[in-house]
């Protein structure tokens, strides 16, 4: 039995049970959809954060929407003396692969099944946040998809994440070499991807900067090689401690430290729990306990009382509002008429989350920064376009709430949409509404 | 724009201390941003300067804005974009404005617009965010993590007011090491069929008991319809002798206001009721023509003419206007030569437009020579930083070098002593 219902002061009744699983479900996945609810009702709080951690059967979801392969970079194809013409083709062939890819994800992330797992990646794509507008390679983008993919585990994951050809690309590790060291990587590395600010010193970045030099890129092949004679074979003092370190063993020594878990056990908390609050220690130790594999660090995190007192708090990212929407209301990217989706992917630049381009190494925003004037206007016309695609019954405030998992309506929301007879317009209001926006 | 941005990303991405900072500045909402108007002493605000930063998003071409018709080399360079010396707003015998901008050369005649001429930085940067970096830091040396607003924020411990961005995100320039420029999203209301004012003012309406993240998203609505209706009330106060002549200009044809002229209209009205506000920052994007260059950027100009001279005239007529100015760049000029596709690419120095009731107007520089290239692109004749130096000098009275790492500008005659 997990910590929630063991310290529960009171013997939860069932209103208390729907609530609670309602909100697992918003914060694992997304939507959810109300017979994914009602299913996870019927199994109850703990069996569904199993289903939802450890996915049993295969995800049908998934399989429909296979990841599109891009096919050689366009750039690769040209001679050497490309003319400019062939160039602005290359460029325009270059940004269909990138459309490919993000409706291909955002496709992807309505219809699969396993959708725990689906937002996880969608976690640590924020995370190692990699921008096909510096790396301006799909191609690259796509097989850092899959190394994200590929596993939760956190040590695999490191290993693998320091020699993508993409990471090493947008932070310049292929101009990190012994004589000319580049401490972009390496900083990054402690203070963004494994340990945290504040847990080193300017000294360490530059040595962590040395022990990754050395590493080439093959573009056409999107892969990465280590070219020796760049590399800094010397002794480097990282965190006190002298070595030969090399990239793996920079990696290796990074996972050792303590702060390492804790980093990340206050990432998952400020994405799936609150992002103003700061994480009870004791929820952070318990979820340390399950370094390095991640997913089971997300499922402490959620049978956690902590994570349960964090209900109606949580603004919700540009993405998971549109996914969640589209899968509630029986959408899918996939089918959308050309020009929807195109207004969808726009709609998404303009809310300040289009995948595969966050807006910096530090990833999304979060909070109130999504809660702008300009952002409700977008929202609004997205909420249109959608609401005018779906083909539902005929609405109530009530089989709204139930549409749309939402535990209850306010006054406000209600006297919204008192009087509002038409289908398309009572869902543009609950899509809009404040309790859909903030889980 | 990475390294540049980091700061304030990591900031509001709670990944570093500050959290609070960001949320609130960027929670702010208009009509809190007009409430500070009603605080702060009337007198004071309206001799404050105000500066008003317009960014051209994708690189601007700056040989066909600030057009070198008597130039045969311009002629040659590029066949199918150049304008013929009959269709361009002649400012003097060698150089003119696009027929696109009657606006800007109505304020040229009145010696309102300011054109610095070739501007740019040392060893120019081709990409994008490398040079917009440059450009919103105003360090060329090395990538840092503050825009030069936000120094200025930081140096003067400035409320979060101080400097304000009509965009959806914050711009790198209003990021400081411990503040931020707050960021004001709007883009006028356009509800869908079906939808009432009414309803939404209702789902703006906090309730009693509910979280901050969730009254939040309902002021953001809150937020739309007070911005609407001052816009709306903006663009009635604007249909007054003198800025009919510019509504009267060449029509866009689609009809309805820019998101531009919204934005500056919303500025003008902050202007005019007393908000503290120093440092606004707007933008507009789409400069990026590598590919049938035309048509889209004389729409755009067109859209930068008439947001811009509407604004000036508005300025000119109101005391808090007087001491306004506003500054037009872009991250890079484009090459000389047209591209295959009747585009041009990645190039350097452009010029920059510097406006408002007190700006002398004219010609400041030099224009690039189109003989003397630096590998078939522009060699700027000015350094950027002189003009936000003397910003910073002459509309902030701030010391221009504490704010721009140390370089030392060379403060131009912008606005004469009065």
């Amino acid at each position: 039995m997990g910590a929630w219902a063991r310290e529960r002061t009171r013997s939860p009744t069932l209103i208390d049970m729907a609530d609670d699983v309602a909100l697992l479900l918003r914060r694992a996945g997304y939507g959810p959809i109300s017979t994914e609810l009602a299913a996870a009702r019927a199994a109850g709080y703990e069996a569904t954060v199993a289903s939802l951690t450890a996915p049993t059967g295969p995800d049908v979801g998934a399989s429909s929407t296979p990841i599109p392969s891009l096919g050689p970079d366009p750039f690769s194809m040209l001679p050497k003396n490309a003319t400019t013409a062939q160039r602005a083709v290359a460029a325009d062939k270059r940004w269909r692969q990138t459309q490919t890819l993000t409706q291909w994800w955002l496709d992807r992330l309505t219809m699969a099944d396993h959708q725990a797992r689906e937002k996880f990646v969608f976690f640590w794509h924020g995370h190692w946040a990699t921008s096909v507008r510096k790396v301006i390679r799909p191609k690259l983008m796509l097989r850092q998809h899959r190394t994200l993919r590929s596993t939760f585990d956190f040590s695999a994951m490191a290993h693998r994440m320091v020699r993508d050809p993409a990471l090493i690309y947008w932070l310049d590790g292929q101009l990190n070499t012994r004589s000319a060291p580049n401490e972009n990587l390496g900083r990054e590395l402690m203070e963004l991807f494994m340990l945290g600010i504040g847990t080193y010193t300017e000294r360490d970045v530059k040595e962590a900067g040395r022990a990754l030099t050395g590493w080439r890129l093959d573009y056409d092949a999107a892969t990465s090689f280590l070219h020796p004679a760049s590399a800094d074979r010397g002794r480097k003092t990282i965190l006190g401690t002298t070595r030969d370190f090399d990239t793996d063993g920079l990696v290796d020594f990074l996972l050792t430290q303590e702060a390492c878990p804790r980093f990340l056990a206050s990432r998952l908390w400020f994405r799936y729990a609150s992002a103003t609050e700061p994480i009870p220690e004791a929820t952070r130790e318990r979820m340390v306990a399950a370094f390095p594999d991640t997913m089971a660090m997300l499922r402490v995190l959620l049978v956690d009382e902590a994570f349960l007192a964090t209900g109606g708090k949580l603004v919700k990212q540009p993405v998971e509002w549109l996914v969640g929407a589209m899968r509630q209301l029986g959408l899918r990217p996939g089918s959308l008429p050309p020009d929807t989706l195109l207004l969808v992917i726009d709609g998404l630049e303009r809310l300040g989350q289009l995948p595969f381009a966050p807006p910096s190494v530090g990833g999304w925003p979060a909070g109130t920064a999504w809660l702008t004037a300009g952002a409700a206007q977008v929202r609004l016309g997205l909420a249109n376009r959608f609401a005018k695609q779906a083909v539902t019954d005929r609405l109530t405030p009530e089989s709204l709430a139930n549409l749309l998992a939402v535990d209850t309506w306010t006054n406000r929301t209600y006297a919204a949409m008192k009087g509002v007879s038409d289908t398309p317009t009572l869902l543009v209001l609950g899509l809009a509404s404040p309790e859909y926006l903030v889980t | 724009m990475d390294a540049l941005t980091r700061r304030k990303f990591l900031l509001a991405s709670g990944v570093v201390g500050g959290g609070a900072i960001v949320a609130g500045a960027a929670g702010l909402g208009i009509a809190e941003l007009l409430d500070t108007a009603a605080k702060a002493p009337k007198e004071e605000t309206a001799k404050t300067g105000k500066l008003v930063i317009v960014t051209l998003y994708g690189g601007n071409d700056g040989l066909n804005t600030v057009i070198p018709y008597g130039d045969q080399r311009y002629y040659a360079a590029r066949p199918e974009l150049a304008y013929q010396p009959e269709k361009v707003l002649r400012l003097d015998g060698a150089l003119g404005l696009n027929p696109m901008m009657p606006g800007l050369k109505r304020l040229w005649d009145e010696k309102r617009l300011a054109i610095a001429l070739g501007v740019g930085y040392p060893k120019p940067d081709r990409s994008h965010f490398r040079s917009m970096d440059i450009w919103q830091s105003a360090s060329p040396s090395g990538p840092v993590e503050t825009g030069w607003v936000g120094r200025w924020l930081d140096g003067t411990n400035a409320a979060p007011e101080a400097a304000v961005s009509f965009e959806s995100v914050l711009p790198p320039l209003l990021a400081g090491e411990t503040r931020t420029g707050a960021c004001v999203s709007t883009g006028g209301l356009r509800l869908p069929d079906g939808l009432t004012t009414d309803m939404l003012a209702q789902l703006g309406r906090s309730q009693p008991e509910e979280s901050p993240a969730q009254a939040r998203a309902a002021a953001a609505y809150a937020d739309l319809i007070k911005v609407d209706q001052l816009v709306k009330h903006a663009e009635q106060t604007a249909s007054t002798p003198g800025l009919e002549d510019v509504m009267e200009l060449p029509a866009t044809g689609t009809g309805g206001s820019s998101t531009l002229a919204a934005e500056l209209s919303l500025i003008a009205k902050c202007i005019e009721v007393g908000v503290p506000t120093q440092v606004y920052s707007v933008s507009l994007g789409g400069f990026d023509t590598h590919a049938e260059e035309r048509a889209g950027h004389e729409r755009l100009l067109r859209q930068l003419d008439q947001a811009l001279s509407g604004f000036a005239t508005r300025m000119a007529r109101t005391e808090a206007g007087q001491r306004v100015m506003v500054v037009v760049y872009s991250e890079f000029g484009r090459r000389v030569r047209a591209n295959a596709s009747d585009g041009t690419d990645h190039g350097t120095a452009g010029p920059v437009f510097v406006l408002g009731p007190s700006v002398a107007g004219g010609f400041y520089g030099e224009q690039p020579s189109l003989s003397d290239l630096d590998d078939g692109d522009l060699k700027a004749t000015m350094d950027f930083r002189d003009i936000f130096g003397t910003a910073l000098a002459a509309v902030l009275d701030a010391e221009p070098a504490r704010y721009l790492h140390g370089y030392e500008a060379e403060i131009l005659p912008l606005i004469p002593p009065s």
